[in-house]
């Protein structure tokens, strides 16, 4: 095996943790690997990379390969995602206004009630909401918009581009009224207090994917031995990332100067599930608030693929079901098999599901038996079946 | 024929008067910059302009991405991505670190003028910053020779410039640069003392 270097994408954010820990930690070194680290600005610019080049590999929003695949980008190469990276670790977060509004009306700020939140916000947000997400292609758009679709503010609901590190600021000056964004960006909005914490993503969705890995199809496709080598290092970091014990290290690690550049104590807030919720320091545990492992967090289904799709689909003006079937070929679960057999990962018999019917804790069948998913309920109770069969 | 307008989104005031130069340089433009992060996405929209150029690394990217997808089907498009058949200029803009957003529907060779000006503009600052790193680099270089230097005079008794012949000639004898013989001889030096 020869040593080889890959250049990999990474916006600074808690969940390139299994980018930055896998080249700090040894977990590349182990397959053969540098990770050269390559801090990016923008989701735009991420795209941009990997599309001419720039980069070998990036940690994307998981929706963006899709609206690639769509064509709602520029003419590039076709990406592909051949794992989830993370699930979990959006939160929402309102303005200081709206927080004073909702306690004069009783509100309990528990962060795992999505109902109670929605019709609460509904009585005092006077049928406007302007909400701030990082892009328009992310899994935060597709939680507020499903939060919100049921609500008398939904006609009032207005979604709009924020730069993550921009949108503290922009609560505090009534750019927008909420937001619903990545740590450590809503505990920023805290610590400056700028707003307060509403509502975890997974409140919302048990199981919402938030970033993965993704390459271009060329590279997947004519270095397979490569590609194999680089989501065995992730992988392998994911599943430390989850090991009880390990999340204070990993936000001491990505805290660090030429990583997110913060205090570890803001990181570590997002990685602990242990939540300020407000300024005066009001806290919130939140179970598994962000996930990188376990209960088959990495596992790119097909029928994620194509929940998104329609989702864009929905909101760009393009026939929902030839989106779904373009989107289900950007997930790469043949790759995931192919490569992460090896490393020992269970692997469901199925590569597409109905989603959004697990309330518990649930066994599927799998190559060694028998693996555990995780709830991945709506709080509606929605569920969504891709209308094709896996092919 | 009725002038382009074309915003510059750029903070660095002196980037910014660059890139206008070279842009009023190739043709009768209206140029406009915007330095101001806040509300960015409406004063796009206010001016409506044909094309929108900022810097790739710029985070407030992501807002015109936004405004490159939202136009409903009855409104012209604010601004678009530079034509998805132009892959070449897509590239060339992205590699020397500028994106573009125009208009739908403006013609090819109305575009090409603008965006090679401000692809050579960006050049530019790319040679710069590179030029910067190097001296950079260079300063450090020497800084750590300087006292690998101080070392090697004060353990061996020798003077400034033996100190550097020392130097130069183990760099030459195992291949190495300078700076790296002599970074390790300071590690060293501190493990010791």
């Amino acid at each position: 095996m020869t040593h080889q270097t890959l250049r990999l994408g990474y916006v600074p954010l808690i969940d390139a943790a299994p980018l930055i820990v896998a080249q700090e930690l040894g977990f590349a070194a182990e397959e053969g690997l540098t990770f050269d680290m390559i801090r990016l600005q923008s989701w735009a610019q991420s795209r941009d990379m990997l599309g001419t080049g720039g980069v070998d590999a990036a940690h994307m929003l998981v929706p963006m390969p899709i609206a690639q695949a769509l064509g709602l980008g520029p003419a590039y190469p076709a990406f592909d995602l051949v794992m989830v990276l993370s699930q979990g670790g959006q939160a929402i977060a309102i303005s200081a206004a709206l927080e004073r509004a909702l306690r004069d009306v009783g509100h309990d700020f528990a962060f795992d009630n999505p109902v109670a939140a929605r019709d609460s916000l509904a009585l005092v947000a006077g049928g406007r909401l302007r909400v701030g997400v990082p892009f328009p292609f992310s899994t935060h758009a597709v939680l507020v918009r499903h939060w919100l679709q049921a609500s008398p503010m939904a006609a009032g609901l207005t979604i709009h581009t924020v730069p993550p590190p921009r949108m503290a600021e922009a609560l505090a000056t009534g750019e927008v009224d909420a937001f619903c964004v990545g740590e450590p960006w809503a505990s920023y909005a805290v610590e400056t207090a700028s707003g307060a914490l509403l509502l975890a993503g997974r409140s919302i969705w048990g199981a919402p994917p938030e970033k993965g890995l993704v390459l271009t199809r060329d590279f997947a496709e004519r270095q397979p031995e490569l590609t194999g080598r680089l989501m065995r290092a992730v992988w392998r970091t994911c599943r430390w990332l989850d090991q009880p014990g390990n999340r204070g290290t990993a936000a001491e690690i990505v805290s660090r100067p030429e990583y997110l550049n913060l205090p570890p104590e803001l990181s570590e807030r997002g990685l602990l599930s242990r939540l300020h919720i407000n300024a005066q320091g009001e806290t919130r545990a939140s179970q598994d608030f962000i996930r990188f492992h376990a209960d088959g967090t990495n596992f790119p289904w097909r029928s994620l693929a194509a929940f998104f799709a329609q989702r864009i689909a929905v909101n760009h003006g393009v026939d929902p079901g030839s989106a779904m079937a373009k989107a289900m070929g950007t997930f790469r679960t043949d790759l995931y098999r192919q490569h992460l057999r090896s490393a020992g990962a269970d692997l469901p018999g199925a590569s597409s599901r109905v989603e959004g019917t697990m309330v518990h804790p649930t066994a599927v069948a799998s190559e060694k038996g028998q693996m555990i998913l995780c709830p991945d309920a709506f709080f509606d109770g929605m569920t969504f079946e891709p209308p094709f069969a896996e092919g | 024929m009725a002038r382009l307008s074309i915003i510059v989104v750029e903070r660095d005031r002196e980037r910014a008067l660059k890139i206008v130069d070279g842009l009023v340089a190739s043709g009768d433009h209206l140029v406009t910059v915007i330095a101001e992060e806040t509300g960015l996405a409406r004063r796009i929209a206010e001016q409506k302009p044909d094309i929108v150029l900022i810097d790739v690394a710029n985070p407030s990217r992501d807002v015109l991405e936004e405004l490159a997808l939202v136009s409903g089907p009855m409104e012209r498009p604010v601004a678009m991505f530079v034509d998805r058949s132009d892959e070449q200029m897509t590239r060339a803009a992205i590699e020397a670190g500028v994106s573009a957003y125009v208009v739908d529907g403006l013609q090819p060779e109305r575009i090409k003028p603008i965006l090679d000006a401000a692809i050579a503009r960006f050049h530019m600052f790319q040679k710069m910053r590179a030029e910067l790193a190097a001296t950079k680099a260079a300063l450090e270089d020497r800084k750590i020779i300087d006292r690998a230097k101080a070392i090697l005079m004060k353990a061996r008794g020798i003077d400034e410039e033996a100190a550097y012949a020392l130097l130069r000639k183990t760099a030459m004898d195992q291949k190495r640069r300078m700076a790296d013989i002599a970074q390790q001889l300071v590690m060293a030096a501190g493990l010791l003392s």
